[in-house]
């Protein structure tokens, strides 16, 4: 376990490195420039000014020193300078938009977790009943049910013609005046619209995986045993079952932190949320390299970790499980 | 009992089949019932909701919805299926093979995996639309060669489990060879999770599709296709709620299509599930 | 049913009388208001983008360049009817056949923190905008300056090597930097990009990236004190949102879509809260050819497809009606704008008569024309992002079909499509708009000198002939000269057709009922927001937020 554990750190630095190569190359070679932006089709802009914005962005180094001074300044913790009219540092872009982010998939990933599991739950142990086939009927809908039509009727008929919640935005105007936990009630009407309708969506795909992977467990020759033993079919499932169930859950529990930086472009700019989703997509219509490679950067750090943490906690959850 | 007799016993699996097969019909035969030319523009007639003459109404170029719908489905269903097919191949393989056999063969699939988790897939696409054509065949494989790394973790973890159970080593000490444990032993009980990530897959392919509609890389208009036909009723849903909807609807139909198809097989493979 | 139905109604009652207790009073007051002047309120208005840097020179964006423009001054600008008057400038004097402006700028002005403004403040701006290490994009009018001298601190003089006409409004787009606070700093690193200080009508007050933007009045503002007290921009990137929080009362004025416009702000509610503008835009859409690919070098072909195209049916396909016919590159109406061009009306027979002349003949039978054993197939290219391109796309290629042209249509991502295709003229041809400039100067689209990679001539448009109007048009000071020169450059383009123009679009803004003194002009209507006014007993906002 230990040996695993040490293979598993010393690979994470080759592997981010290669990450890294591998983004810097598409996101470059890929068609398009930061500057074609600036100067779009405007007859004020002469085509000298496109060279002299090239150079002073570092555009005409060749590709191999660009990446170099990128890493060079990356070991130094800097991103860079965003590549666009406001030449912010990159992170602290990030980092403005980052706790509103964060705050809402926490929000939603807790909901998702709270209300799917029991759902898949339910849905295996039930498994053929009304109940059932009400829930797998219920949790698909979430699913194919495009999230801005029912943000939107969500909107109007709560918002608009009722009055209830804010309609977009995270703030009132004239928020600063409140007191703090004037300011978190104002948030968080602001936020339950999001946050419930984007946790909708993403039920299906863990309730389903935990009712297969619950469905699985019943059948096992152990369960049966346990059965047999006469234990209560409570007992049954809950002691026996359900921890191994969650075992895949652990993989996709893994494979959502990196999502936790992410956001939805239409999500938030369907309720004007200044989040990372909105930010990452204009970098990329825009060609704001710096911008992307920051985005890249830390996504690739959640998504090792996660792994990692993932891959972890599954042979501590199963000790049959023998790694590496 | 044989996996047909016990597949039709299953109603709910049947249903699904039925589901499926009836948006295949509709897609396949689009030309046939189709009442209108599916890129006929009448700007007389911008979104008129629904009537006898136009079942689902019309969209913003006075195009007939429901018939833009049929010849949407044929692109919509190819894209979830083509897609999809590409991933979990290519995900059930390297899961398998990481799961079993463990060591630096599973470390270096899994950093695979991390790498590609990053990889930035929407410059590949652009890269891809600019060197070739921006047919909708290559988007589709780009899709799938982008989204297998999910099914291959799933996998890897369920061969993790399956490999270290009792029938799976007594298959070992009988000197059955490794092909045959993962493909014949181990995978049928591991593909629980990847019916349900293609299902779910196929779904979120059609929405794939649709952003990259958006995003002006899928399919070209005038073809039509469920996902572009949403991106437009999102801009005039105060105006024109058939637009999203009936879309929706199909999407929603689809996917639990192909889910009930889904789990029926799978029950029908392993009778030991029922009950 | 009924009781759930009473007790929602009671509690959004109560919710509103809590929360908005404004409201109230506008409707209590209705009728009895002091329809005069009076300093207060603030206008929400809402913006589809966040800006990037409050420093203009710097910033690229419509959404910087609007804040931007209640914050600073130039030293000239437009006025309702788009004659130049003064801004900074008090007058100004054109010497030398208008190769030397000379400004007297006015002497009350006070920069936002109380310094005083002069003309060290231009000069450093102007010095500014030409420094190569300034990672600007519109240095190019300034650079034609041959030298600038201060004759005192409040007249400044700039020399050119050649008349320029449009140099005079070229001064009103530069927007004057304060220079104590931004000598010697590095300006992209400046704080200033994020709370900048002007001379403008407002001060900058606070901005929330991604959020929102203030701006509260300047009470020392050389033209007085405009009448509301704060202007406070909502970043609403979804216009379906933006519409939802207008019809909630929470933004004061949107652009409409058409649809909008017609089909969703017709109810009584809506019309006593809002009032509706409906002017031409300054823009038009066009179809333009890439002249340097056959078919299209041909006139009688260009001028073939003109014919088979409906422009009609694209207005009311794409604009449900709200939009006119364009005819070339000015607006329709205005000073520059010649009616007297040729005109291509809808007539597919004698588009196909046309082509017929040209070797265009069905000869295989299978609806489209062919020439030498090849179909006449074409690809019209457009960006993604624009519906109503998209649209116009599609309408076109249905009529093109019906002559017997097919039309393939790809939308293109917006760099890709500049980068790949526009800059290297790899297109048949591409359907994209124009904002029209209020001076007629069209030199850079036009002349055969841009028709470079790169430049903005990129369908390759080569004239001798307009290429000496555009030359004598720019270096001329005379209106007269000018007019008539535009006016043949624009019977030339009409005649030629190397663009079939589409049309122009009408603006629909709608803004609160409750602001007064906004009175539609050729230039729209937020010329003079620094006049618009709430009547006493309808402020809705008591302090800025």
């Amino acid at each position: 376990m230990l040996k695993y554990l040490a293979k598993r750190f010393l690979l994470l630095l080759p592997t981010f490195i290669g990450i890294t190569i591998v983004c810097f190359l598409v996101i470059h070679l890929a068609p398009g420039e930061p500057t074609a932006l600036q100067t779009e089709l405007n007859p004020n802009i002469t085509p000298q000014a496109i060279g002299q914005l090239r150079t002073h962005y570092g555009l005409d180094k060749p590709l191999t020193l660009q990446y170099a001074l990128w890493m060079k300044n990356l070991i130094k913790l800097d991103f860079g300078n965003s590549i666009s009219s406001d030449e912010r540092p990159v992170w602290e872009k990030i980092k403005e938009r980052m706790p509103i982010t964060i705050y809402i998939n926490i929000a939603a990933m807790v909901i998702i977790f709270l209300v799917a599991i029991p759902l898949g739950l339910i849905s295996a142990v039930r498994r053929g009943s009304a109940v059932d086939r009400s829930i797998t009927v219920f949790v698909f809908i979430g699913f194919s049910i495009p999230g801005f039509w029912l943000a939107l009727i969500c909107m109007d008929l709560l918002g608009v013609r009722l009055g209830w919640l804010p309609i977009s935005g995270i703030h009132s105007p004239g928020y600063e005046h409140l007191s703090f936990i004037g300011n978190i009630w104002d948030l968080s009407r602001h936020l339950t619209l999001p946050v419930i309708i984007s946790a909708f969506g993403s039920l299906a795909g863990l309730s389903r995986y935990m009712r297969s992977s619950m469905l699985e467990i019943i059948r096992q020759d152990y369960i049966l045993t346990a059965r047999a033993k006469g234990l209560s079919e409570r007992t049954v499932i809950y002691k026996h079952a359900l921890r191994n169930a969650l075992l895949p859950v652990i993989t996709i529990l893994g494979l959502s932190i990196p999502g936790l930086i992410g956001g939805s472009v239409i999500f938030e700019s369907i309720f004007s949320i200044p989040g990372l989703g909105k930010l990452f997509y204009d970098a990329i219509m825009m060609r704001d390299y710096n911008m992307i490679m920051g985005s890249l950067t830390i996504g690739a750090v959640l998504t090792l970790l996660g792994n990692m943490i993932a891959d972890i906690t599954y042979s501590i959850a199963d000790p049959r499980i023998r790694v590496g | 009992m044989g996996f047909w007799s016990r597949f039709f016993r299953d109603k709910l699996a049947v249903t699904g089949l039925i589901m499926v097969a009836i948006f295949f019909i509709l897609s396949i035969g689009a030309g046939l019932i189709a009442p209108y030319d599916p890129n006929l523009i009448d700007v007389n007639n911008i979104l008129e909701s629904p009537s006898i003459a136009h079942l689902f109404g019309t969209d913003e170029l006075g195009r007939d919805v429901f018939t833009r719908m049929l010849y949407g489905a044929g692109i919509s269903l190819k894209v979830g299926f083509v897609a999809v097919g590409i991933a979990v191949l290519i995900g059930v393989v390297l899961g398998a093979v990481s799961g079993y056999y463990g060591g630096w063969v599973d470390i270096l699939i899994m950093r695979l995996v991390d790498i590609m988790l990053c990889f930035p897939s929407f410059f590949l696409i652009l890269a891809v639309i600019a060197f070739l054509e921006p047919s909708i065949f290559n988007i589709m494989a780009v899709i799938g060669l982008t989204s297998w790394m999910g099914i291959t973790r799933l996998v890897r973890a369920e061969f993790l489990t399956l490999k270290e159970r009792d029938y799976v080593l007594a298959e070992k000490t009988i000197g059955a060879g490794s092909l045959r444990i993962i493909f014949i032993h181990i995978l049928p009980n591991a593909l629980a999770p990847v019916l349900v990530a293609a299902t779910l897959g196929i779904a979120s392919a059609v929405l794939t599709e649709s952003a990259l509609s958006f995003l002006g890389i899928g399919v070209q208009p005038p073809t039509p296709s469920w996902g572009n036909i949403l991106t437009q009723g999102k801009s005039v849903l105060g105006v024109a709620w058939w637009l999203s909807f009936f879309p929706g609807m199909a999407i929603l139909l689809t996917v639990l299509g192909y889910n009930l198809l889904g789990e029926g097989i799978r029950d029908a493979i392993d009778p030991r599930l029922r009950g | 049913m009924n009781v759930k139905k009473l007790i929602a109604t009671v509690i959004v009652t109560c919710l509103l009388l809590a929360c908005s207790p404004d409201n109230n009073k506008e409707h209590m007051t209705g009728g009895a208001v002091n329809d005069s002047p009076v300093y207060g309120d603030v206008l929400v208005e809402s913006s589809i983008g966040d800006a990037s840097n409050l420093i203009p020179m710097l910033a690229s964006d419509s959404a910087s360049h609007d804040v931007a423009g209640y914050i600073y001054n130039g030293l000239v600008k437009y006025d309702k009817d788009y004659n130049i008057i003064s801004d900074l400038a008090d007058s100004w004097d054109i010497e030398n056949g208008g190769k030397l402006l000379r400004f007297h700028l006015k002497k009350n002005v006070l920069w936002h923190d109380g310094r005083p403004f002069t003309a060290h403040d231009v000069m450093f701006t102007y010095q500014t905008i030409i420094d190569p290490k300034t990672p600007t994009a519109y240095a190019g009018k300034y650079k034609l300056v041959k030298s600038a001298s201060l004759i005192d601190d409040y007249t400044i003089e700039f020399e050119y090597d050649k008349p320029f006409a449009p140099s005079l409004i070229s001064w009103g787009s530069l927007q004057i930097l304060p220079k104590h606070l931004l000598e010697g700093q590095n300006l992209v690193s400046s704080p200033l990009t994020r709370s900048p200080v002007g001379t403008g009508p407002f001060k900058f007050k606070s901005w929330q990236s991604g959020s929102r933007i203030v701006l509260e009045a300047n009470e020392r503002y050389f033209n007085g004190r405009p009448y509301i007290s704060g202007l406070a921009y909502r970043i609403i990137p979804d216009q379906t949102t933006q519409f939802l929080e207008l019809k909630a009362g929470n933004i004061d004025t949107m652009g409409l879509s058409p649809l909008q416009f017609l089909r969703q702000t017709d109810s009584q509610h809506f019309q006593a809260m809002y009032k509706k503008y409906k002017y031409l835009a300054n823009a038009y859409t066009y179809l333009g050819f890439n002249l340097q690919r056959s078919p299209f070098d041909n006139i009688n072909i260009r001028r073939a497809i003109s014919h088979a195209i409906d422009k009609q049916e694209i207005i009311k396909g794409v604009l449900l009606g709200l939009g006119e016919e364009a005819t070339g590159p000015y607006k329709p109406g205005t000073q520059w704008y010649n009616p007297d061009v040729e005109r291509f009306d809808y007539d597919p027979q004698k588009a196909r008569n046309l082509l017929n002349k040209e070797g265009y003949k069905d000869s295989n039978g299978d609806g489209i024309l062919d020439r030498n054993g090849k179909p006449f197939e074409f690809t019209i290219i457009t960006n993604q992002g624009n519906p109503l391109r998209e649209k116009t796309a599609q309408i076109i290629q249905q009529r093109l079909k019906t002559t017997g042209i097919k039309v393939n249509i790809r939308i293109i991502e917006w760099t890709v499509f500049l980068k790949e295709y526009v800059d290297k003229a790899n297109f048949d041809a591409v359907i994209l708009g124009w904002n029209i400039l209020q001076d007629p100067d069209l030199h850079t689209v036009w002349h055969s000198s841009n028709a470079t990679k790169g430049g903005l001539n990129f369908i390759s448009y080569k004239n001798a002939q307009v290429d000496e109007l555009l030359e004598k048009g720019r270096y001329s000071f005379d209106d007269k000269v000018r007019k008539q020169c535009y006016d043949n450059f624009q019977k030339i383009l009409s005649h030629e057709q190397p663009y079939v123009f589409l049309y122009v679009p009408y603006s629909l803004p709608v803004v609160s009922s409750r602001f007064k003194g906004i009175v539609p002009a050729p230039a729209g209507i937020s010329y003079n927001l620094e006049d618009w006014y709430v009547p006493k007993g309808l402020h809705k906002y008591q302090v800025v937020p």
